[in-house]
């Protein structure tokens, strides 16, 4: 076998399908799209080998948009089919696109499982904190009080929090962006690189339902401030490097420490180490508002893939066997039963 | 083939003596289904044809001695053809009062009640809920009894190997085993080779086991000529010649599975969800790697049908399988892979529905839920099995179907099916017509068309993976060949009509009469695990000079072309099922005929006189 495999280059127009987009003029997912088209060709895997697979929601219309093979499945059970996909061909390169009700509401189930057994493949799950395609209403991650057509008096119950969701249900890379971030390509190339189940929570403004509920810490004006964008074996620094995060030793939990001189060291702002999962898990705990939002990769950490171990363990099996279907027919106990009665 | 098989023994109505009835009642901690199963084993060495019917209950361990903990396996054998576990049973074996209480019952006037009288103690009789002894009081006058302490004849056999008293009770099932092997005249040699290989790691429980079967077997040589106990030996049953072997229903449609996608050039995906009486299928085909197939212990019956549409999309033949209830939630999946026109094959072992239901028992009430359980215009092909045997090759045709014409099929059997055993003559593989499947892989000429149809109206099936075809599908209504999402009324129209036209159009074999003349005074129409019943009491009834016909449906949709004729051409039909009367409902709704019901839904199979009476009553 002297076959060359070259993969073409490709640029992002060779990700854009013919179809027409049908998002709302000024939704954030318009972004989202750009970015992953944008994203796409450094992954270095071509368009022939790259499944798009979505539940049902605004974000689940994506794969309809992307030159590549897609599946636009059904509530909430994306995770379901690119299982049976990655285990049916595990060369396939998948990416699932889902959102807050789909993939934390009617998918929770499926988002938890596949993410306990690290199937190799990237979930987006487009957080917008509000049901769009059904008009409104609010949703799993809505904050409380979110006024709504279901909850006119605002919702009462808490929100969930997808990273932390995640992080608890054995993730081993979770990370976050938002729509309109430059840095939402470099966080999806990571995402990417990661060979097992990779989880991103892309914050994703819907113009029309939830107009702006980010704004809080996604605006441009402050955005230094308000946002601390984690970089692997870098100090945890925001607002230009005069704050970090640091560990309050007593409390056992993060604080934001004031930075003088640049002297971070002694201000004992913490590096950030994506393997420490410790540190993953309050990072995604961190409160907005006594905090910056956490964002970038928070946790990469690579094991051993679901669909690769299912693969060894059928090799395995398999090992030494030949598979004749009439052999295993005359299994157990037999007799023969000759012309004028039985022979025993 | 088979009509022929049966006229002729049609001609010879079979003596009561050439088929045998018994029924195994214990305890569910008393070991009767493998009691039965081995009794099987061996009742098929002997040459003899069977049916047996396992009845449990579905508590795992339920409390010991009670009614509602009561285990049983029933066994018919014989020397002529054999389609039924029997309606009566002619010896029963009583383990305790509670196996007594609930089995005695259907025995046969003057059949045979052995009882294990060391369990008949005042605990176990009050559990049972018996005022007074059952086998002091006179109460089973009319029938034999034969009280043995079994419980102490084991525990003296057994001494020698320094057993605890527990594990020593536990040989109980093989004395009981050996004293059954002595009165049909059997040989113990393979159950003696089967216990040493089944505790080859502990060779003194073997010992153990195999000095209570043959203390049984020689406690019935000794006792003979003493009481109501008899050696009877049947003859084997004249059958076709060939290699045989037993086979459940479970284990059938497993191997069917695995020829069906070996026929299409396949690699299988099998998707389930723990469920009785379904997870026996997942637990067989978890063993078959080396077969090409995969399977997945799913977090739910949903994500186990979308995995397996999955797999399908991806290329390999996507299976997924449940009950009643699981099969309700795999409804909106199945709509998707019919929009989607993917190939998948559900398996559903139908059980006493609605809700929870019957766990263990039986019952075909899933018809409806099968042909019309979906929302939306959603045809699907449904294919039900008669038998165990028979299961193999609908799973056969289920993958033939679903990778030919692009479309989710789903193949119906159910608890009784799926439990019970049958000899099974190993059929030739090559006799099979393989149906290998062609991917497409390039654009053809005139362009790719995701949603283009072939002669058969299925549309072509791309592996991802496949450069030039990238395209998208998903559960939004599809445009005419293009696949592109579409909303016209027209486009709308013309999907439906097509996706309709393509399951219409499947090929199928023109329905046979099983048994009976083509046209006369009554049919009498069954399906699935209803088989061996209505077979027996139409042969009764024509030996008697009845003209009545059997009519048995495997393709429940669509229907074979030339049915609504065949049915035209009787007076009357009736339509026995363990249902309230679904199938009877649909061939009214096809056909406009008066099909009357008669319907059993007690969670045990119909017995032979009851099809018998509803023959008599429809002639009358």
């Amino acid at each position: 076998m002297n076959e060359m495999t070259t993969i073409a280059k490709t640029t992002l127009k060779d990700w854009e399908s013919d179809q027409e987009v049908r998002w709302c003029p000024g939704c954030g997912d318009y972004a989202i799209l750009k970015a992953v088209q944008r994203t796409m060709p450094e992954t270095g895997t071509p368009p022939e080998r790259t499944v798009f697979i979505s539940g049902i929601g605004c974000s689940s219309r994506f794969p309809y948009y992307m030159e590549t093979y897609g599946f636009h499945t059904i509530h909430g059970r994306a995770p379901a089919f690119a299982t049976g996909l990655k285990l049916a061909n595990p060369d396939l390169d998948v990416w699932i696109v889902t959102g807050d009700g789909d993939g934390l509401s009617i998918g929770g189930n499926h988002t938890m499982h596949l993410i306990r057994r690290n199937l190799d493949c990237q979930i987006m799950l487009f957080n917008n904190e509000i049901y769009g395609l059904t008009k409104g209403q609010y949703s799993p991650t809505s904050r409380v009080g979110t006024s709504s057509p279901s909850t006119p008096y605002g919702s009462v119950d808490r929100p969930a929090q997808p990273c932390a969701f995640a992080l608890g249900a054995g993730a081993r890379f979770v990370a976050r962006g938002f729509d309109v971030s430059k840095e939402l390509p470099n966080v999806l190339k990571a995402a990417h690189a990661h060979k097992g189940a990779a989880f991103i929570e892309i914050f994703q403004n819907c113009i029309v339902y939830n107009k702006d509920v980010f704004e809080d810490f996604a605006a441009p004006k402050g955005a230094e401030d308000r946002q601390l964008w984690l970089k692997q074996g870098e100090p945890m620094l925001f607002a230009k490097g005069a704050k970090g995060i640091a560990l309050d030793n007593e409390a056992l939990e993060l604080k934001v420490v004031d930075v003088i001189d640049g002297d971070w060291q002694t201000a004992g702002v913490i590096v950030h180490d994506a393997t420490n999962r410790s540190v993953a898990h309050m990072l995604v705990e961190m409160r907005f508002g006594e905090f910056p939002m956490a964002l970038g990769v928070l946790y990469d950490d690579p094991r051993p893939t679901f669909e690769a171990d299912v693969w060894r363990q059928n090799e395995a099996a398999a090992e030494g066997k030949t598979a004749d279907l009439q052999s295993l027919l005359k299994k157990g106990q037999t007799w023969t039963v000759k012309e004028g009665g039985p022979d025993l | 083939m088979a009509t022929a098989v049966a006229d002729r023994t049609d001609e010879r109505p079979s003596p009561l003596s050439d088929t045998v009835v018994v029924r195994f009642a214990g305890d569910s901690g008393d070991g009767m289904q493998l009691t039965g199963g081995q009794f099987t084993l061996s009742t098929a060495l002997a040459g003899n044809d069977l049916a047996t019917f396992p009845d449990f209950p579905a508590e795992i361990r339920a409390p010991q001695g009670t009614l509602f903990g009561v285990s049983a396996f029933q066994i018919n054998f014989g020397s002529s053809e054999i389609n039924t576990a029997g309606d009566a049973p002619d010896v029963l074996v009583a383990m305790n009062p509670a196996a007594l209480k609930t089995n005695v019952p259907p025995l046969k006037p003057g059949g045979l009640i052995i009882a294990d009288e060391g369990e008949f103690n005042d605990r176990n009789l009050a559990k049972a809920k018996y005022e007074s002894n059952p086998l002091e009081d006179g109460s089973l006058a009319k029938w034999q009894l034969l009280k043995l302490n079994i419980s102490q004849a084991t525990m003296d056999a057994v001494k020698p190997f320094g057993l605890g008293n527990k594990e020593a009770l536990r040989c109980k099932n093989m004395w009981t085993l050996g004293l059954a092997l002595w009165m049909f005249d059997r040989d113990r040699q393979p159950l003696i080779d089967w216990l040493k290989a089944k505790f080859a790691k502990a060779p003194e429980l073997a010992d153990a086991n195999i000095a209570a079967l043959n203390a049984g077997h020689a406690f019935g040589e000794t006792a003979e000529l003493s009481g109501p106990l008899k050696q009877h030996h049947v003859d084997p049953a004249p059958v076709a010649p060939g290699l045989y072997r037993t086979l459940t229903g479970a284990e059938a449609i497993a191997l069917g599975l695995v020829a069906g996608a070996q026929l299409a050039h396949l690699p299988m995906f099998f998707g389930g969800y723990p469920i009785t009486p379904a997870s026996a299928i997942l637990h067989h085909l978890s063993r078959l790697k080396e077969y090409d197939v995969t399977t997945f212990q799913a977090e739910d019956e949903i994500a186990a049908i979308c995995a397996a549409i999955g797999a399908s999309y991806g290329g390999s033949l996507g299976v997924t399988s449940s009950s009643g209830p699981g099969i309700a939630l795999k409804g909106e999946a199945m709509g998707l892979a019919i929009m989607t026109e993917l190939p998948l094959v559900i398996v559903n072992s139908q059980r006493g529905g609605p809700s929870t239901g019957l766990p263990t028992k039986t019952e075909q009430s899933d018809l409806y839920q099968a042909v019309y359980g979906r929302n939306g215009d959603a045809p699907m092909p449904v294919i039900a099995a008669r038998s165990p045997g028979d299961a193999f090759d609908c799973a056969i045709e289920a993958c033939r179907i679903a990778t030919q014409y692009m479309t989710p099929v789903m193949l119906l059997t159910d608890g009784y099916i799926a439990n019970a055993a049958e000899p099974w003559r190993v059929p030739d593989l090559a006799g099979y017509e393989p149906f290998p499947v062609e991917f497409l892989t390039e654009v053809p000429e005139g362009g790719f068309k995701p949603y283009g149809r072939d002669e058969k109206l299925a549309r072509p099936w791309v592996k991802p993976g496949t450069p030039s075809l990238l395209h998208r599908i998903g559960g939004i209504e599809k445009e005419v060949d293009t696949g592109h999402l579409n909303y016209q009324p027209a486009n709308h129209q013309a999907m439906t009509d097509l996706r309709k036209a393509k399951i219409d159009g499947i090929r199928i074999p023109d329905q046979i009469v099983e048994l009976g003349a083509e046209g006369g005074r009554l049919a009498v129409v069954g399906w699935g695990s209803t088989f061996g019943p209505i077979h027996q009491a139409v042969r009764r009834k024509r030996a008697e000079g009845v003209d009545v016909s059997h009519i048995h449906i495997r393709h429940i949709w669509p229907l074979p072309g030339n049915l609504g004729e065949l049915l035209k051409s009787y007076d009357k039909v009736i339509v026995p099922e363990m249902n309230t009367g679904q199938l009877k409902t649909v061939l009214r709704d096809q056909y406009l005929v008066d099909a009357r019901p008669l319907n059993k839904v007690s969670g045990q199979p119909f017995r032979i006189a009851e099809i018998e009476a509803a023959i008599e009553e429809a002639l009358a």
